[in-house]
């Protein structure tokens, strides 16, 4: 078995990858294949492959492998080609610091303190997962109030359940797939209750995770307290109005021990902070371009940590590209840099990359603010294209190709997801 | 066998005392009802070492707050729980306001604070640029503070423990008996303490405990305040604490924002009675009330920045000062209704106890092996590159980081569980590990194998903080490790 735990560590590197998660192990392998020599990758867990090892379940790989593997499977297969490629891999090791020469320090048990040169940096670092802090649920402060990403390093990792009885706030797909998961454990789940009038979690898992459980979903509800003082005894949960203000007169109350969160990620964004390149307030990750390149030359940055992705395998597409684009920062290629800017506009909350050329084909993805069925969505005036559906929790991806701005004159193109009779 | 005396509440009233009896030949034992010291109403206080001019003349609080504020230098001299003078200002948004804290000024000046000024538009502003351009002064006070009082606690009780003090946790007092000999006898969980004088430092619960010797001449009522923490992103976006002026009716401080030991912003605190003395919810009116006030100040602040909240309750008397002293049962003393300025004042009090004892009879023979310092800490991230490198080869555990939002190595939570952590809570509040951004959601399960393998219990014993706070279920029998 690969374990991705290799403890080789030079001073100088071609590429230094923060993190070792899918999108890191995917820009390492990119970098390898545009030509750089010397790859690091420095991941903080006690192996690379991120959070794909207790995600134990199946559906990954279907767009990148062509078949359905679980979670350690897809780390397992990545990982592989990493160790085939020679990219050393330090693992329990953090990066506290770096800086615009691209130089990091890294902490770590086995290696102590250490600076290390890279010539180009891919940043990776995925994401964390929201917290009771970042919603404020009223109420005590007991255990047993916990995030669904926790609760699965608890019953997947190590063995043990987080309670008896679950109430699950937020319909995000660790959220669904660990109501399956307690289920099929013996735990009771007693509802997943979603805030916004439609669920946050992929389709698929809706069906597979909660329909196919009788587990209900209630929409346009929230958990609006939290009781008891050492344990969770209970929580009430309520309908929301327009302003998805709880309305308590309709409340009720759920007796339970547990209650997970799975409220939404949040790219993992402190060590681009301390770089100083640019963020956008929507992605809360870093502006990028065609080339995954931040606003920092020579930095790049893909996966969780630029914007959040509902399946692994865009992420490894993604990050590949960043690292392909790292390598050849590294040889010297250099492609034409971007001339056109990509606008949100109707129904988009945001595009990455942020800005495209003309010269070449991009992959452009995108999240949608409300549902649609039979949409369009429209490339300033030089493109459309019918879509079935959109929904905010799937995320549109968008070919674009150098013959459809042909005719395009400007800097900036606007993307529109509308109704199709507008 | 005897003892001279029982404190009854592990609060950072109930630590100074404790810290201060062990100077002298006693014995002394501190009984606290929670899994920890200071995990009451001392853990969700502000952490504000008050600049000394707030609190009205002619009152026990006012006159403990300035003295108070001048003993936390030297305690923390001795004890290096981390103390900062950062100053605060008091913002007037209008004229009315600007002689509000005129009035201040006075008030602070005639009991001899140092270095209080009015500060003009322009002059706070360049202080401190992220305040309200809408402001007309400012009131600076730059002996103000700020501590982790939680931290305070663990180490004046440590100390006091090295000199000699007993210390019972999660131990409730059931009982308080007047012997006819003119000694206590107090019942709790684990047993009988014979003892010639109780101390009633038990918080919002003292008039329950002043009860118990058939006292029944004031009663606390609690004050709810809740707080908000911001990410740390938010660091030095103010560098002095920051008080509205306080309100002209209710002399409330009102919501402040505060830059804490740590750096990490916290807004708050709200202040609303509430019945129930065990109620720590917080709430969304609570919430909406902190945001919206605190934006009035420093409009740059956003409830979406919010990592964590929490509630404390001020344990208030009527008459609202501070009740110290002895009472009709002899060798029964109050210490009770310490409210703010409570924390700034509880060196102050703790000296006041102290004499109060010796004139009700208690002989007071120095310690002279007493040892006025507790072992030093290491706060590894905060150490420079070359300290933490030379640290890490002498001590790998050093580098090997367990929290990373708190940037909290794999030694300092060794170090914590061998001071005396018991529980993630009581790791969490002496190294900050899961305190940060990500609120345990990496860490917790990195620091629940630490605390099982370092107290040599299942992992489905840790707990968040005592009693029935589980965290994972224990295995059924027959069930396999995975």
């Amino acid at each position: 078995m690969i374990t991705g735990k290799l403890s080789h560590l030079e001073q100088h590197y071609d590429v230094v990858v923060v993190g070792g998660g899918p999108a890191g192990m995917a820009a390492a392998v990119g970098a390898r294949d545009a030509g750089a020599e010397k790859i690091l990758i420095v991941d903080r867990e006690k192996e690379a492959g991120g959070i794909l090892w207790q995600c134990i379940h199946p559906g990954f790989g279907l767009h990148h492998f062509k078949e359905e593997l679980t979670g350690p499977e897809y780390a397992q297969r990545y990982l592989a080609s990493v160790m085939d490629k020679g990219v050393d891999v330090v693992t329990g090791a953090f990066v506290f610091d770096a800086d615009r020469d691209r130089r990091i320090q890294l902490t770590s048990g086995q290696h102590g303190i250490r600076v290390i040169d890279s010539k180009a940096l891919v940043l990776g670092m995925g994401a964390r997962e929201r917290t009771r802090g970042a919603i404020r649920i009223p109420g005590t402060r007991p255990a047993g109030v916990l995030t669904a990403g926790l609760a699965q390093k608890f019953v997947n990792m190590m063995g043990f359940l987080p309670g008896k009885r679950v109430v699950i706030l937020g319909s995000g797909d660790i959220g669904l797939i660990m109501a399956r998961r307690l289920t099929l454990e013996g735990v009771e789940v007693v509802g997943v209750f979603e805030i916004m009038p439609h669920a946050n979690g992929l389709n698929r898992n809706i069906v597979q995770c909660l329909h196919d459980f009788d587990i209900p979903l209630h929409l346009s509800t929230t958990v609006a307290h939290i009781h008891g003082r050492d344990r969770v005894e209970k929580v009430t949960v309520a309908p929301v109005d327009a302003a998805l203000r709880p309305i308590m007169e309709k409340s009720w109350d759920i007796d339970c021990d547990t209650l997970l969160l799975s409220i939404g990620l949040l790219p993992e964004n402190e060590l681009s902070r301390q770089l100083g390149i640019s963020l956008d307030p929507v992605t809360s990750g870093p502006v990028v371009s065609s080339r995954m390149e931040t606003s920092m030359p020579g930095v790049f940055a893909c996966g969780n940590v630029v914007h959040i992705h509902d399946l692994v395998d865009f992420v490894s597409q993604e990050s590949y590209l960043a690292g392909t684009n790292a390598g050849e920062f590294v040889t010297g290629k250099r492609r034409p840099a971007d001339n056109v800017r990509l606008v949100p506009g109707e129904n988009v909350r945001y595009c990455v990359p942020h800005t495209i050329s003309t010269d070449r084909e991009h992959t452009v993805y995108m999240r949608v603010r409300q549902p649609l069925e039979k949409c369009l969505i429209r490339l300033g005036d030089v493109y459309q294209k019918k879509l079935l559906y959109v929904f905010p929790a799937e995320m549109v991806n968008l070919t674009i190709r150098p013959r459809f701005l042909e005719q395009f004159h400007g800097d900036a193109l606007r993307v529109d997801v509308v109704p199709r009779d507008t | 066998m005897l003892y001279d005396v029982v404190i009854v509440g592990g609060g950072v009233i109930g630590s100074a005392i404790a810290r201060e009896l062990m100077r002298y030949r006693l014995r002394a034992v501190l009984v606290e009802k929670e899994c920890e010291v200071g995990f009451g109403t001392s853990k969700s206080n502000s952490g504000i070492i008050h600049a000394g001019h707030h609190s009205a003349p002619g009152t026990l609080k006012g006159d403990l707050e300035w003295t108070g504020n001048q003993m936390w230098d030297p305690l923390n001299a001795d004890l290096d729980f981390g103390f900062k003078r950062i100053g605060e200002l008091t913002v007037a948004m209008n004229e009315a306001q600007v002689h509000e804290i005129e009035a201040l000024k006075r008030q602070g000046e005639t009991r001899g604070v140092p270095g209080l000024e009015i500060w003009d538009r322009e002059r706070t502003l360049k202080a401190e640029p992220n305040l309200t351009p809408d402001l007309l002064a400012s009131l600076s006070a730059p002996t103000a503070g700020v501590i982790n009082p939680y931290e305070a606690c663990f180490s004046l009780v440590e100390n006091a423990c090295i000199n000699g003090l007993e210390l019972s946790v999660e131990n409730p007092v059931l009982g308080i008996t007047p012997e006819p000999d003119g000694t206590l006898t107090v019942k709790t969980r684990h047993g009988l303490y014979h003892t010639r004088f109780v101390i009633n430092a038990a918080g919002v619960f003292a008039d329950s405990v002043a009860a118990m010797v058939g006292l029944n001449d004031f009663r606390i009522y609690v004050r709810k305040g809740e707080e908000y923490l911001l990410d740390k992103r938010l660091e030095g976006f103010v560098q002095r604490l920051i008080f509205p002026c306080p309100d002209p009716v209710t002399r409330s401080k009102g919501i402040l924002v505060i830059p804490t030991f740590d750096g990490t912003l916290m807004v708050g605190p709200t202040s609303h009675v509430v019945d129930d003395k065990d109620d720590l919810t917080t709430t969304s009116a609570g919430s909406d009330e902190v945001f919206d006030k605190v934006t009035q100040v420093v409009p740059g602040i956003s409830s979406r920045d919010c990592i964590a909240e929490f509630a404390g309750l001020r344990a208030v008397a009527d008459g609202e000062d501070f009740i110290i002293g002895p009472t009709a049962v002899k060798g029964f003393i109050n210490v009770a209704g310490i409210q703010s300025p409570g924390l700034t004042a509880a060196p102050a009090i703790a000296a006041m106890v102290i004499d109060i004892l010796r004139d009700e009879g208690l002989a007071l023979a120095p310690n002279d092996h007493f040892i006025p310092t507790v072992p030093r800490r290491v706060r590894f991230g905060a150490l420079p590159i070359e300290e933490k490198i030379r640290l890490a080869d002498e001590n790998p555990r050093y580098a090997h980081l367990i929290c990373r939002c708190e940037h909290v190595s794999e030694q300092e939570i060794l170090d914590a569980i061998h001071d005396g952590a018991r529980t993630l809570d009581g790791v969490k509040f002496r190294t900050r590990a899961g305190m940060g951004r990500c609120q345990g959601g990496f860490c917790t399960w990195r620091i629940m194998e630490l605390l099982a393998g370092e107290l040599a219990i299942p992992i489905s014993d840790v707990t968040k903080r005592g009693g029935g706070s589980w965290i994972i279920m224990q295995r059924e029998e027959g069930e396999q490790q995975v």
